[in-house]
């Protein structure tokens, strides 16, 4: 057993661990990094496999076709920096090297959205999971704690295809045990109940929980779905879990345009009968350098503003 | 070393290849006309003379590569691929229609061939530089060839591909700079100054040799001494002429991607009349 329920754990620290594993596992995987491999947790594997670990410098667009022209002969390549970088930075050599060429690397985005704090809005992504989950053929993971992004990591490796996967430096509490079966495109019901769907992706699945826990507390039963697969997208777990439902919400720690928010809302509105959609995220501003729970807080993402944002829409 | 009688070779076969970019380019469509025609004998080198490559198996495992980073010039690749019997020649005149496998740009997926996605400019180094990286790490022993353009060099990831791969010694690797002096909208350096240009590259760690780009001999003679640098890759920077071999496109920026009349597609055709060139 890696982490405990309710650890507070970084999914960082995951990617770091899965990266060693599968160092140890996998002969033809290799890391590259841009001069962040002891923030992005990919230097431990730097250290037990020198031969298939590259620093390529502050270069991010150098680096993610790099991994291209090595994954074109024949390896499994993970391409990390920070979310602001890959994909912001990169975009164009993602989308033609990995969505257009279909090369066989993973873009890991780490210390992505609000939660990255103090460096500010230059290096918050709130677009990540928009950019890459518009491109054809792209994987896009978004796990919800530490247990979730070690198996998807590994997951990741064995697809023969470009994966993104979005990660954080958030403590965010461990909700899964060893036992869980990670599945690409699977959306696992953590809590049922009758009044409210709640749709929620990476740290905001634990909030999410803590929210319903509130609204309980109110008289209004939620059901929680945890997404973590953003792309392939699948309609009928998000149709199902709607049905009869008052009101759907979506929670991410992303710009509401672009992610699961619009995702979500592209689902239910091809759909007659399916309740009104809120959806929770950063508005349409920049954030702002504190930390990460100061900021959950001003952006009103904290299980208090949004349990009471949900009864006020329903009762209001 | 090449002897007299490939040389021979290799010029009708350069002459071969530019015959057939004009005629599947024809009239009244806009191609990328100069800088596909300026590259001609730098493509006819590598497929002709220098890559080990087996036609009957594009994706061998130990085949050189060949990354064309300025993807607009493509055509000329397929022209190339298509005399070695990787591509159909039936498709050549197919080039850029509906349904066709010979896109506008580089699309390794669908082309038998092709070894990477271009035509964004500036990324193909760096995808180079990481096929001869990943042949370090699984012993293969290949080289890798890159082609870009002069224009494509005002691209900044150029510049930070150029410095991984002379960080990383990556001897296998040479790349090729068709130094035309022409973008699509004039005169490159007039935009971005690129001289001394081969001091640059000298400068992030390159072995580099200029040649005349049309001088089939002095192509190979430089392809052969890039093989024999070891620990620093070889840039040879290759002065051509933009739109080479058609008189009234040679040194017109105007014809970097334009279509031309149908009377000038016959006077371009003129210029191979009463030769034996394969149909």
């Amino acid at each position: 057993m890696k982490w405990k329920i309710g650890d507070r754990v970084q999914t960082r620290n995951a990617y770091g661990e899965a990266l060693l594993e599968l160092g140890r596992r996998r002969k033809d995987v290799a890391v590259l990094d841009s001069d962040l491999q002891r923030s992005n947790m990919t230097y431990g594997f730097g250290q037990e496999n020198p031969e298939r670990f590259f620093d390529m410098g502050i270069a991010e667009a150098d680096m993610v076709c790099t991994a291209a022209g090595m994954a074109a002969t024949g390896l499994t390549v993970f391409a990390t920096s920070f979310a602001m970088f890959v994909p912001g930075r990169a975009y164009d050599q993602i989308r033609l090297q990995l969505g257009y060429g279909q090369e066989n690397v993973k873009i890991v985005g780490v210390s992505a959205g609000l939660t990255q704090g103090p460096d500010g809005a230059t290096h918050q992504s709130l677009d990540d999971v928009g950019l890459t989950r518009m491109l054809p053929g792209l994987t896009v993971l978004v796990p919800a704690d530490a247990t979730e992004a070690y198996k998807a990591v590994l997951a990741s490796a064995e697809v023969n295809g470009p994966v993104y996967i979005r990660l954080g430096r958030y403590s965010t509490p461990v909700i899964f045990d060893e036992d869980y079966q990670f599945e690409i495109g699977a959306v696992p019901v953590m809590r049922e109940g009758e009044d409210v769907v709640i749709y929620a992706t990476g740290i905001m699945t634990a909030i999410a929980l803590e929210t319903a826990d509130i609204l309980s507390g109110q008289g209004l039963e939620a059901s929680v779905l945890n997404i973590p697969t953003l792309k392939p997208w699948k309609t009928a777990p998000i149709l199902d879990a709607a049905t009869g439902k008052r009101l759907a919400v979506t929670m991410e720690e992303h710009w509401i345009s672009g992610g699961l928010g619009s995702a979500v809302a592209e689902t239910l509105v091809e759909v007659e009968g399916t309740p009104r959609l809120l959806r929770f995220g950063v508005r349409d501003v920049f954030g702002q350098s504190a930390t990460a729970d100061e900021l959950l807080e001003h952006y009103e993402l904290t299980p208090g503003h949004l349990a009471s944002q949900i009864m006020e829409s329903l009762n209001g | 070393m090449v002897d007299e009688l490939k040389l021979a070779e290799l010029e009708a076969t350069a002459r071969e290849l530019r015959y057939h970019v004009v005629r599947m380019m024809g009239a009244n469509k806009p191609h990328h006309f100069g800088g596909s025609l300026s590259i001609v004998e730098l493509v006819t080198a590598l497929y002709f003379y220098k890559m080990r490559y087996d036609p009957s198996d594009p994706r061998w495992d130990g085949r050189d590569r060949f990354v064309m980073s300025k993807g607009h010039t493509v055509p000329t690749q397929y022209v190339a691929l298509a005399k070695l019997g990787v591509l159909p020649m039936e498709e050549l005149p197919r080039l850029k229609t509906l349904g066709s496998i010979l896109q506008g740009h580089p699309n390794a997926c669908m082309t038998p061939g092709l070894e990477a996605c271009t035509g964004s400019l500036g990324q193909g180094l760096s995808f180079a530089n990481g096929i001869a990286m990943a042949a370090r790490i699984r012993g293969l022993d290949i080289r890798v060839y890159c082609l870009l353009g002069d224009g494509e060099l005002h691209e900044g990831q150029v510049w930070e591909a150029a410095m991984s791969t002379s960080t990383h010694n990556l001897d296998h690797l040479c790349a090729m700079v068709d130094r035309n002096g022409l973008k699509s909208q004039g005169v490159v350096d007039d935009a971005k100054q690129l001289e001394p240009l081969a001091q640059k590259w000298q400068a992030f760690g390159w072995h580099t040799i200029t040649v005349d780009g049309h001088d089939l001999r002095q192509i190979c003679d430089a392809l052969d001494e890039a093989e024999t640098v070891k620990g620093k890759p070889t840039m040879i920077v290759a002065k051509t002429v933009k739109g080479k071999g058609i008189p009234f496109m040679e040194g017109q920026f105007q014809f970097h991607n334009a279509p031309i009349t149908e009377e000038q597609w016959e006077e371009a055709m003129r210029v191979f009349a009463g030769e034996e060139v394969a149909a």
